[in-house]
């Protein structure tokens, strides 16, 4: 008799089955509205006319892209100018997110100065920065760069720096063989370093004898590098900016406009970060820089080797968060006319009339960046985390 | 022996000050040689950079309402502002009319300040907002007492980015915890819904949203049915802000203890009641300070409908002075302006938000 099972205590009024319900419910209110709100779309389509479908990728797009890493031009197709855009915000985004990492903790650590100047004026560029809406940040820069500053004709010169309302322009080197050699041997010394990194470790676990982790791989890429260049018959040609008629020549050039996205995004991100920074930096316990202070560490040393390895996993969660609402707000370019995505998205639509299909490339643009950086960020935070045991 | 010669101690030296001026200037400004270094670095860069934009800003500064003494002045032009802030503060909105908006604003910041106070937090606040929401929308929108009607494509400037973070905000509490309760729920189903929804929301910039609401709304609506561009930037900027309300309230509703919840069940509670009385009270008073901070970031995103051209502060001023050529030249004077407003707002809201903090912790310090 033991053996028989559990009677069902089934009945209407069970747990189990009013949450059946409840889904259900939830379901088919949610598939209702999405059908009912594309059957309206379809409807209103086609009253109106309106051609569907993504087939426009494939015509020609008719407008030009004012700055693009890939040569672009009019007779190109809808599906080009949303890659060299996509290429424009993955270009602003990946460099905004290195400058605003280094700046924001810069500013953070600052915070923790003994200096009363650096940490008063930490304190001010944060709360400054911090409580202006982005856009018209990047409104004020774009201005400063289109109005404030001189003419082409007559820029600012800095050494082989000009700036001017032209955008910045500076030396580029002239690319040759010695910088193909100087490539391939920063390729080699990566394996090479990486191979030191694991002996290192391995001998500092075995004899106790500390080596650099960080300044010995980095001076074998750079020996490696420099070598590189060198047997590449040490090339240093530059190809210079140079003052032209009406507008400066040569030279490598930033335009006014992804400056401006740059320094907007850069600066107002950075400051978000470094509350972040600060917040990690003080939940480290006081006793671990105590200790450190014991063991005759420097205040400096401290900071480095004990304090922000600890503070990192705190950091790294919210951080995540900044990165993510950097690469969002860079689509803000469209306000300045910088050709990212959404700007280019923009055009199709005023173009094309079809908003369905280019704010859904928009939105899987985003979506899927946002979803590949913060896997990175989580893979690193893994890695950071404290090992348990 | 020799006798001893009475000698006086040597009279030690008077203590180093600790307190004070002097003695905080030698702690935290010439502390040791690189600190010293560091200050005088610092220093002589702010003596290059402050000096001339002090002259900039007040000294050389134009104050009255001429664009030609302003073309010729040195510094800037403040009488830009005298002239256009009308059209800055109130966007498009008629000019004869323009004690309504100026009426309904204040209401509205009178609101916003009277519900920071603690002597407020009571029933009747709820109730107050209604009223003062159709307050601010009859007195704006008019058509009835007299009042001349004003469509909403003429609202503009202030009173318009105070009313889509303030509604917005409001219309996001509720979405926003439904939401993070679904999150948190056994139903699979239901869960995943609202996963889904917070996830994309939170994928997207709110610009695409936003132009969803502008172009692709009125696909979406039945025909013959228009929307109001106004309610529908709102509905864009409502459905954005609940997903991220719904990320702090959820972040409270996880720090509720596990036992309380078991606790209640032993109790007899019905999930809605454990909610109700026993996880919400103690969820929502730890995220004040966080859904503050989700009102700071509303309130400077509400300036991106100025995309969808709809003249908000920013919007507003751009629009005052591109359409001017005597004064265009004086825009980055408008911004600062401008800057300056969002600022105040933002820095008193972020404050607010810090010692609200404080009294949240209170209860847990002892």
């Amino acid at each position: 008799m033991s053996n028989t099972p559990p009677k069902k205590n089934w009945s209407w009024r069970s747990q189990a089955f009013r949450g059946l319900v409840y889904q259900v419910l939830a379901v088919t209110l949610i598939v209702l509205c999405v059908g009912y709100l594309a059957h309206n779309t379809q409807t209103n389509m086609r009253e109106r006319g309106i051609q569907s479908g993504f087939d426009f990728l494939n015509s020609a797009a008719g407008f030009d892209i004012g700055e693009s890493l890939f040569a672009f031009d009019s007779g190109e197709n809808y599906w080009h100018a949303y890659l060299i855009g996509f290429t424009n915000t993955l270009r602003v985004a990946i460099t905004g997110l290195i400058l605003t990492t280094l700046l924001g903790t810069l500013i953070g650590v600052g915070r923790f100065s003994r200096n009363a100047l650096v940490r008063g004026l930490c304190v001010c560029y944060v709360e400054l920065f911090r409580n202006i809406p982005v856009l018209l940040q990047l409104l004020m820069w774009y201005l400063m760069f289109t109005e404030v500053l001189p003419d082409s004709a007559s820029p600012l010169v800095l050494g082989p720096f000009y700036l001017s309302k032209g955008g910045l322009n500076f030396p580029i080197p002239v690319w040759a063989t010695g910088q193909y050699f100087a490539a391939i041997g920063m390729g080699l010394a990566l394996v090479v370093a990486f191979v030191y990194r694991r002996w290192a470790i391995l001998s500092f676990e075995r004899t106790g004898v500390p080596r650099s982790l960080f300044w010995v791989p980095v001076a074998i890429i750079l020996g490696f590098g420099v070598l590189g260049w060198l047997i590449g018959g040490a090339p240093s040609e530059f190809n210079m900016p140079m003052q032209g008629e009406f507008a400066i020549e040569n030279g490598g050039a930033l335009t006014p406009e992804f400056l401006s996205v740059l320094l907007g995004l850069t600066i107002y991100t950075a400051s978000f970060v470094a509350e972040v920074v600060r917040g990690g930096i003080q939940s480290v316990a006081l006793g671990q820089t105590e200790a450190a202070a014991a063991l005759g560490l420097s205040r400096g040393q401290t900071m480095r080797l004990v304090t922000l390895p600890q503070a990192l996993r705190v950091i790294i969660p919210p951080v995540t968060n900044q990165y993510l609402n950097l690469t969002k707000n860079s689509s803000l370019a469209v306000a300045i006319g910088y050709p990212d995505v959404v700007s280019i998205a923009n055009t199709a639509i005023n173009q094309t009339g079809r908003a369905v299909e280019c704010i859904a490339i928009i939105m899987v643009v985003y979506l899927s960046t946002s979803l590949i950086t913060s896997g990175l960020m989580n893979w690193y935070n893994t890695r950071s985390a404290i090992k348990e045991r | 022996m020799s006798a001893q010669v009475f000698q006086t101690i040597p009279p030690r030296p008077a203590p180093i000050k600790v307190e004070g001026l002097v003695a905080w200037i030698r702690a935290n400004l010439f502390g040791d040689l690189r600190t010293s270094l560091g200050t005088l670095a610092i220093g002589a860069v702010l003596l290059w950079i402050v000096p001339p934009l002090i002259q900039w800003l007040f000294i050389n500064a134009v104050w009255v309402k001429n664009y030609e003494t302003c073309h010729a002045a040195l510094g800037a032009c403040w009488g830009v502002i005298a002239e256009k802030y009308r059209i800055i503060i109130f966007g498009r909105y008629p000019f004869d009319e323009e004690l309504r908006p100026l009426i309904a604003t204040l209401l509205l910041m009178g609101l916003l300040v009277l519900s920071c106070m603690r002597l407020a937090w009571k029933p009747w606040l709820g109730a107050l907002w209604v009223v003062v929401f159709a307050i601010f929308f009859t007195l704006m929108r008019g058509g009835v007492f007299g009042l001349t009607y004003v469509e909403t494509s003429l609202w503009g400037g202030l009173p318009l980015t105070l009313l889509l973070a303030s509604l917005s905000m409001t219309m996001a509490f509720p979405i926003a915890l439904v939401i993070a309760l679904g999150r948190r729920s056994n139903l699979p189903a239901i869960r995943s819904l609202c996963t889904v929804y917070v996830e994309l929301i939170r994928g997207v910039p709110l610009i695409s949203v936003l132009f969803m609401a502008s172009f692709m709304f009125p696909l979406l609506m039945p025909q013959g049915f228009n929307i109001d561009v106004l309610i529908r930037v709102l509905a864009g900027i409502t459905l954005f802000a609940a997903a991220y309300m719904a990320e702090v309230i959820r972040g409270g509703l996880q720090a509720v203890p596990k036992g309380q919840i078991e606790a209640a069940a032993t109790l007899g509670l019905s999930y809605w009641q454990t909610q109700r009385k026993i996880v919400l009270p103690q969820a929502l008073a730890m995220v004040v300070p966080g859904i503050m901070n989700n009102f700071i970031s509303t309130f400077k995103d509400t300036s991106l409908v100025t995309i969808v051209s709809m003249y908000e502060l920013t919007g507003s001023m751009g629009m005052a002075l591109n359409s001017d050529a005597n004064w265009r030249p004086f825009k980055i004077e408008g911004y600062l302006f401008i800057a300056l407003i969002y600022f105040v707002f933002c820095f008193s809201m972020s404050r607010y938000s810090r010692w609200i903090e404080k009294q949240v912790n209170k209860s847990k310090q002892r």
